[in-house]
């Protein structure tokens, strides 16, 4: 097992105090190593689920099993910690740092964790994802493909066991879109990484062996108006 | 990758505002560097080190004025003194040295200050630990002269040279009609010396018009030796002696030109005289003093106590105004360090939550803030630190030739500090980088703060 849900619940607040559900997960499992989509519309809750698993979020209540480590347990400091050295992550904007060259973006991927920066790991990285001769570009000078590419590069840098993305080929041209989600699938099978992508696209969710429905496994609404009434 | 390069990218990605701001802070810093080092030549100048006397001795006045015109030689002399009594303080057994002056002249090319003297302030040390390097020979006869350093460089003069000089009195105008040649120069030192022109004390009696006339003599040592009856009656006795030989020469037909004759002690005087007591008896130069001060129309002062008092009553509040000022310049820049990077962090709200999506604590993105606030603070002050010297090092020796202080570029200012009654000296960088740290600090924590406050699920939505 590398990722385990259980009783998971999220409110958010409504700008009137009343508070609005938007999870409420009974059980969500991934083993080692599996790659799964998780397909939702817009506004459903996916990038909340994802920020709760990588610890950014703390749920109302219930667990998040990590890699066997329930993070909802850990004081903030450790959690970001545990986030800087097992959890990778590939944004819908692609969020790379605009001063720093693509190289650098990658080693900031490393920068938080323990472990010593690997210049020699992250090159090779780049090369990986082929920007081997780019790395000294800042993203501005990059196409949204390749700083794509760059993002997923740096979200490996840290070698994670659980990627996560967050609709990582909305913003990218469609020509690019495939090769984006191959490199994603094969890096992380190369690295015996598990992923978790979250997508409101089926044709994206597709490509992949698992397919999940956030609404089949989500209930918010119901409770929510119990809570209310 | 560690904190402070990631926060240096962050700097360098704001150019423009950092720099500006940075180099502000070494604006100040510069400026703080450069009053302490001008401050510290005129320290230098005006310390006891420019001297090695313990007692100057002159007329009744002002101790200050005294010691400007016989050490600093930038004020006109007040008033004489016998040269019989310079002959008297000699024979003290506390005296070790005494040295008589006379000056009132300067010269013709320059406006140099001429001072009679004898060959013993040569043999002196003109400062604690430093003698005097001559090159050339001894003065051996009447208008022969010793130049300073600074003499010979900005006249153009070395050996052989020759010079005329001008009256000083009242008539400011008049030259003299002898011609003085220059037999050796002085190494530089430092002192009011370099800028001098040395004459043998016979030489400046010689010149013409130098000579008081006999009547006024002897009204001032009367004055002189009110209370010492035995003293003035031998030096009036001298005056008499004197005058009837003047009479015997104008009855002889000698008349109309005045012809030089030895000029009798008594007739003489000095401006003033240095003295040097007894190396192992602090008291002399006390009790000496105290006695000049009964005895006589003379005193004694210490050369450096009225220059001290200068020093702490103008010098010391205008280097402290200026300071002031430096310190002022540092804090605004610290205010605008503190708006460059607050308005920035509006800016940076997504990039600090990426970095702790990337699993950034709260602590370290804080510091990330911090860090520059540091840099541009602490490395604006190095920069301005650095700056100052280097100014100081390339005009020190422009300075120098211009005006004769010897600037020290690299000059350690000692602050005084008293914590429990203990005083404590500690030199400036000691407390401008800590406080420059403490300002980084001070401005760099509200932003600093923000950054620790971000909303990382916030910041990458929006
Ligand atoms: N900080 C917040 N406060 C209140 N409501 C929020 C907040 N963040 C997200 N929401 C709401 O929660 C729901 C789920 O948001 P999100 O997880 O971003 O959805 P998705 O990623 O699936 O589009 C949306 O209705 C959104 O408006
Ligand atoms: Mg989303």
């Amino acid at each position: 097992m590398s990722l385990l849900l259980q009783s998971v619940r999220k409110n958010y607040q409504e700008p009137d105090g009343t508070p609005l559900p938007v999870l409420a997960i009974e059980e969500y499992e991934l083993v080692q190593g599996e790659q799964a989509a998780l397909i939702g519309s817009s506004g459903c809750g996916k990038t909340t689920l994802l920020n709760v698993i990588s610890g950014i979020l703390t749920p109302d209540s219930g667990q998040v099993t990590v890699s066997g480590t329930d993070i909802t347990q850990l004081p903030e400091v450790v959690r970001d910690r545990f986030r800087a050295e097992r959890i990778g992550f590939v944004f819908q904007t692609f969020n790379l740092l605009p001063g720093f060259t693509a190289l650098e973006n990658v080693l900031l991927g490393m920068t938080f964790s323990r472990n010593r920066s690997d210049r020699a790991f992250a090159k090779s990285l780049l090369e990986r994802v082929g920007l081997k001769d780019r790395q000294d570009h800042r993203p501005g000078r990059l196409s949204v493909g390749e700083q794509q590419r760059v993002s997923v590069a740096r979200s490996l840098a840290n070698r994670p066991a659980l990627l996560l993305a967050d609709e990582p080929t909305a913003n990218v041209d469609p020509a690019n879109q495939d090769m984006i989600l191959s490199l994603i699938r094969e890096t992380c099978s190369e690295n015996k990484v598990t992923l978790l992508m979250v997508t409101h696209a089926a044709e994206v969710a597709q490509k992949f062996d698992r397919v999940d429905r956030l609404q089949d496994f989500n209930r918010p609404e119901p409770a929510s108006r119990e809570v209310v009434l | 990758m560690n904190l402070f390069t990631i926060a240096w990218k962050s700097i360098r990605q704001r150019g423009l505002a950092s720099s500006l701001t940075a180099l502000s802070v070494a604006l100040g810093v510069m400026l703080m560097v450069v009053v302490l080092v001008i401050s510290g030549a005129l320290r230098a100048v005006f310390s006891q080190n420019t001297i090695a006397y313990d007692l100057i001795v002159g007329p009744k006045g002002s101790g200050l004025q005294l010691v400007l015109s016989a050490v600093y030689r930038v004020q006109p002399a007040i008033e004489n003194l016998p040269y019989l009594y310079y002959l008297e303080l000699k024979e003290d057994r506390r005296v070790v040295s005494a040295v008589p002056m006379a000056f009132g002249d300067v010269t013709e090319q320059g406006s140099f200050p001429l001072v009679g003297t004898t060959p013993e302030y040569f043999e002196n040390e003109y400062a604690p630990g430093s003698t005097f390097r001559i090159r050339g020979k001894r003065i051996n006869a009447n208008f022969d002269a010793i130049i300073g350093a600074e003499v010979a460089r900005s006249n153009g003069w070395d050996i052989g040279s020759q010079f005329k000089i001008v009256h000083g009195g009242a008539d400011g105008t008049h030259i003299h009609d002898e011609q003085f040649t220059v037999v050796s120069v002085l190494q530089q030192t430092g002192t009011p010396n370099d800028r001098t022109v040395f004459v043998n004390i016979e030489g400046f009696y010689a010149i013409e018009g130098h000579e008081t006339p006999l009547n006024e003599v002897e009204e001032r040592l009367k004055k002189f030796y009110a209370s010492s009856s035995d003293r003035l009656k031998i030096a009036l006795d001298q005056i008499a002696e004197a005058r009837a030989l003047d009479e015997a020469e104008s009855a002889s037909g000698h008349g109309g030109h005045h012809h030089h004759h030895a000029t009798p002690d008594a007739a003489k005087e000095v401006t003033a005289i240095l003295i040097r007591t007894r190396p192992k008896s602090p008291f002399d130069a006390i009790n000496l003093s105290s006695d000049l001060q009964q005895g006589y129309q003379a005193m004694a002062v210490n050369p450096i106590v009225p220059i001290r008092k200068l020093m702490t009553d103008v010098l010391g509040n205008v280097q402290q105004g200026l300071l002031v000022l430096t310190v002022m310049i540092i804090l605004v820049s610290g205010i605008s360090i503190f708006v460059s990077i607050y308005t920035s962090m509006t800016d940076r709200r997504r990039e600090i939550g990426i970095m702790r999506a990337l699993g950034a604590r709260r602590g370290s993105v804080f510091g990330i803030v911090l860090a520059e606030s540091v840099v541009l603070c602490v490395g604006g002050g190095l920069l301005g630190w650095l700056s100052g010297h280097g100014i100081a090092v390339i005009a020190s020796p422009f300075v120098t030739a211009e005006t004769g202080l010897l600037l020290d570029p690299w000059v350690v200012y000692w602050m005084k500090f008293t914590v429990f009654n203990f005083e404590i000296e500690l030199p400036v960088e000691s407390v401008l980088f800590p406080m420059l740290l403490a300002l980084a600090t001070l401005v760099g924590f509200l932003p600093a703060m923000t950054a620790y406050r971000t909303d990382v699920a916030d910041a990458l939505s929006s």
